[in-house]
């Protein structure tokens, strides 16, 4: 049944995409991507925080709640983090937070965790072209929409 | 309600082109607490500023969102400007529709470029109502630094800041001053004696009134941050008082014992009370307690009954004294790899094997030939001489995968000093290739080889033994692809540079990062080669890696300009991005005392009116918080946040998306 209704919108369905970047190596690879002025698909919102230690695993959550299709994050190469360690703990947090995201029923492809140094513009295109090329085949993702106003 | 001011910029065409900047404008007009907007061609240009704080003024804005390039590009310019309007820095946002939206959508019909144009500016503004005015944090800062390490880099950055007005406290580990570099007979490419430049400054150092050094010390404790450090420092027992020694030298005549002298890279006896070597800064004693028979059994005692101001105390023990300074200079040097890694070179079963730092001794005048070259066994004057490069450096699999550096050139300056001395000689080099970038560099290898004879053979050596008297070295000479067999009277081993022993000790102790080999990171390799990532600890010489004397001191100059700039002033103000602990509601679990990069975390006791400890909290020390936000994470209670990225901001904008 859910197959079924994704498919049918699969055709002119634009998806969202939240990504949770670092500041100091995926944001200023984002960047890098438009002082070369390359091009990638318009559908990713960035989020900038100061490393992916910051991010609370709630911050998906909460994005997929609100209507978001894939989540993104990235940051920096592990032992390139601006605050030394910071991406080992995202890292670490990922790992754990990955198997009850599965558990909860959101498809693994929709969630996507990189590295993307300040010059890996072209690595930054084609994580974000891939992602909504993934998430455009799966459809919307509407189990967790809006689930606090139910 | 918020009075929020949205500012889209057209950028030329820049943005213009692929987003339609007056639909963005006016859709943003539509969201609740936004009053103004409009959409410019230059934001940044001076009129763009000069329109922006008119409004701000004339609408009475609390908030302003610019729409336009990167934050990384022009966030404090449009602060700076809302600042000067009479707003709080912190109530200004930069949404990125430029770098992350216009440059990368090249639709022309600019419909995807505006609909994530309008997304993206309408999340900022959903984050902007949630931020908070700010200010800076201003920290004090006590205008005193401490120097590690009394090389030629800490010299230099000590006497620089000295200059500056400033007082510095040098530690050296050895009983003077020096480092490596007083160890070296002359310095390429310019042959002049090291020590003859190399004394001056260190005299200098020890006469300027700003500089308090401490030898025989190590420094055991750092704690603090930038601008207040507090440091620990171990002076170790000298078994000679400092305050009455005049440095006569009587009791070193008169001592009857010796001992290996680690100067003269053993090569050479030293007597038990020393000084390392002649020129010692300061020129006072020390007892090697360890081969000292009255210290060890109460025997002897004849440098005590010689002593006229009577400064020997064979009972002195150890005293850690502490000193506050503001910012740290890391100038620890290198040491050489161990030789006996290298058995098929024969380094230890073979006396006439030595390395390069032990030839330096042999050619100084004032090392233990009185600078002739006659080689450790029989002391003949060796007349053929192997020096074989790369041992260690550029060898994965035994040594280090990284090139020393100054081999190249030292063995080049070997094999002329090698010829000046002994006219008849013949030198003879195994390389790999001849690295000799630098001023003047190139030209003098191409000396050593033209006008003083030293043979030059591109290939590795396979084995070294010793017969009848000679020491035999087996090697290629690829160029003209044949088996080299060398009957050598003394074989020099350019041996890599490595990190010195306790670096990564050093390293936990300051909060400094290093690398595999323990040699200390820069906060960025090419544009901050001095800084390291913990603020106020800078770097300068080889404990970076290996490097020539001209880069050691352009480093501790460098790191001393940077210790002045920082005193200069006697407040900083820095980023108020920071963590911060709802006391409230902090159940002390120290999640985030484990999680934090910075130990920036700090258990705070909260006591009753009797004194009695009643609860413990976190505590963030601001000077030491960097604003990584993994503290944040780590929160079971969700006691902490941080400052300018809460999670009413972050959740704010995504409940916008």
């Amino acid at each position: 049944m859910v197959g079924h209704i994704q498919h049918t919108q699969t055709d002119s369905f634009e998806p969202k995409i939240v990504a949770f970047v670092c500041n100091w190596c995926t944001y200023a690879g984002a960047d890098l991507a438009g002082t070369s002025r390359m091009e990638y698909k318009p559908h990713v919102r960035i989020i900038k925080l100061p490393c992916t230690g910051r991010i609370d695993p709630l911050f998906i959550i909460k994005a997929f709640e609100k209507g978001a299709d894939g989540v993104l994050v990235s940051g920096c190469h592990p032992g390139d983090c601006h605050y030394t360690t910071g991406n080992y703990h995202a890292r670490r947090r990922w790992i754990a937070f990955k198997s009850l995201l599965e558990f909860t029923g959101i498809d693994m492809k929709r969630l996507h965790f990189s590295w993307v140094s300040a010059s890996e513009a072209i690595k930054w295109v084609d994580l974000v072209n891939n992602i909504t090329d993934e998430v455009k085949k799966l459809g919307p993702f509407v189990e967790y929409k809006g689930l606090c106003e139910r | 309600m918020p009075r929020i001011g949205v500012f889209v910029c057209q950028c030329g065409t820049n943005i213009a082109s692929t987003v339609d900047t007056k639909k963005v404008a006016e859709e943003m007009a539509k969201i609740p607490g936004v009053v103004y907007t409009g959409d410019y061609k230059f934001m940044c240009s001076a009129p763009g500023q000069d329109n922006l704080k008119e409004i701000v003024k004339e609408h009475k804005l609390d908030g302003v969102i610019v729409s336009a390039c990167s934050p990384h590009m022009h966030e404090k310019t449009f602060r700076k400007a809302c600042e000067a309007a009479g707003l709080n820095p912190y109530k200004c946002e930069i949404t990125n529709i430029r770098e992350q939206c216009s440059w990368v959508h090249h639709d022309p019909t600019k419909t995807a470029g505006t609909a994530k144009s309008i997304d993206l500016t309408r999340m900022t503004i959903e984050r902007l109502k949630k931020n908070k005015s700010l200010s800076k944090i201003k920290i004090p800062i006590k205008k005193k630094a401490l120097v590690i390490g009394g090389g030629i880099a800490g010299i230099q950055a000590a006497l620089d800041i000295a200059e500056g007005g400033r007082q510095v406290i040098l530690v050296e580990r050895e009983p003077s001053i020096g480092g490596n570099m007083a160890k070296l007979s002359e310095t390429f490419p310019t042959m002049d004696c090291s020590q003859c430049i190399m004394t001056p400054k260190m005299v200098e150092a020890s006469l300027n009134e700003n500089i308090k050094i401490l030898t025989w010390s190590e420094v055991e404790k750092v704690d603090g941050y930038i601008g207040n450090f507090t440091v620990q420092i171990r002076k170790k027992a000298r078994y000679v008082n400092e305050d009455l020694c005049n440095g006569c030298g009587l009791c070193i005549e008169k001592c009857p014992f010796k001992a290996t002298s680690e100067f003269e890279m053993g090569m050479s006896q030293r007597k038990v009370i020393y000084t390392p070597f002649p020129q010692a800064v300061p020129n006072i004693p020390v007892i090697d307690a360890a081969n000292c028979p009255k210290i060890q059994k109460d025997k002897c005692g004849a440098c005590a009954i010689v002593c006229g101001p009577k400064c020997i105390d064979f009972k002195q023990q150890d005293t850690v004294i502490t000193e506050d300074v503001g910012a740290i200079i890391v100038a620890t040097g290198y040491q050489l790899m161990p030789n006996e890694r290298f058995g098929e070179y024969g380094y230890g079963k073979i006396k006439d094997v030595i390395s390069g730092l032990q030839f330096e001794r042999l050619a100084s005048a004032s090392g233990p030939t009185g600078g002739e070259i006659r080689r450790p066994s029989d002391g003949k004057t060796p007349k053929n001489v192997v020096f074989i490069q790369c041992v260690g450096s550029r060898d994965e699999k035994k040594g280090v995968s990284y090139c020393s550096k100054i081999c190249c050139m030292y063995t080049a300056k070997h094999t002329m000093l090698y010829k000046h001395k002994v006219h008849d000689g013949q030198s003879y080099v195994f390389y790999m290739d001849i690295r000799a970038g630098g001023k003047r560099y190139e030209e003098f290898v191409r000396r050593a080889i033209e006008h003083d004879g030293a043979m030059y053979l591109r290939g590795r050596v396979s084995r070294v033994y010793e017969k009848d008297g000679k020491v035999i070295v087996q090697g290629a000479d690829t160029l003209s692809g044949n088996q080299v067999e060398i009957e050598a009277d003394m074989v020099v081993l350019a041996t890599a540079i490595v990190s010195k022993e306790g670096a990564d000790t050093m390293a936990q102790k300051l909060g400094i990062g290093y690398d595999k080999y323990k040699f200390y990171n820069e906060y960025h390799p090419k544009l901050k080669p001095v800084e390291t990532v913990t603020a106020g600890i800078y770097l300068a010489g080889t404990c970076v890696g290996p490097m020539d004397i001209p880069d050691s001191v352009s480093m501790g100059s460098a790191a001393a300009s940077k210790v002045l700039a920082l005193f200069s002033n006697d407040q900083m103000a820095r980023e108020t991005i920071t963590a911060n602990v709802n006391r409230v509601t902090c159940n002390a679990c120290w999640d985030c005392l484990v999680a934090c990069p910075y130990t920036a975390i700090e258990k705070e006791e909260v006591k009753n009116r009797q004194g009695a400890v009643i609860r413990m909290l976190a505590r963030v020390n601001e000077g030491v918080c960097q604003g990584c936000g993994v503290c944040v994470a780590v929160c079971r209670s969700k006691s902490i946040d941080l400052r300018g990225y809460t999670d009413e901001q972050v959740y704010a904008a995504i409940n916008a998306f």
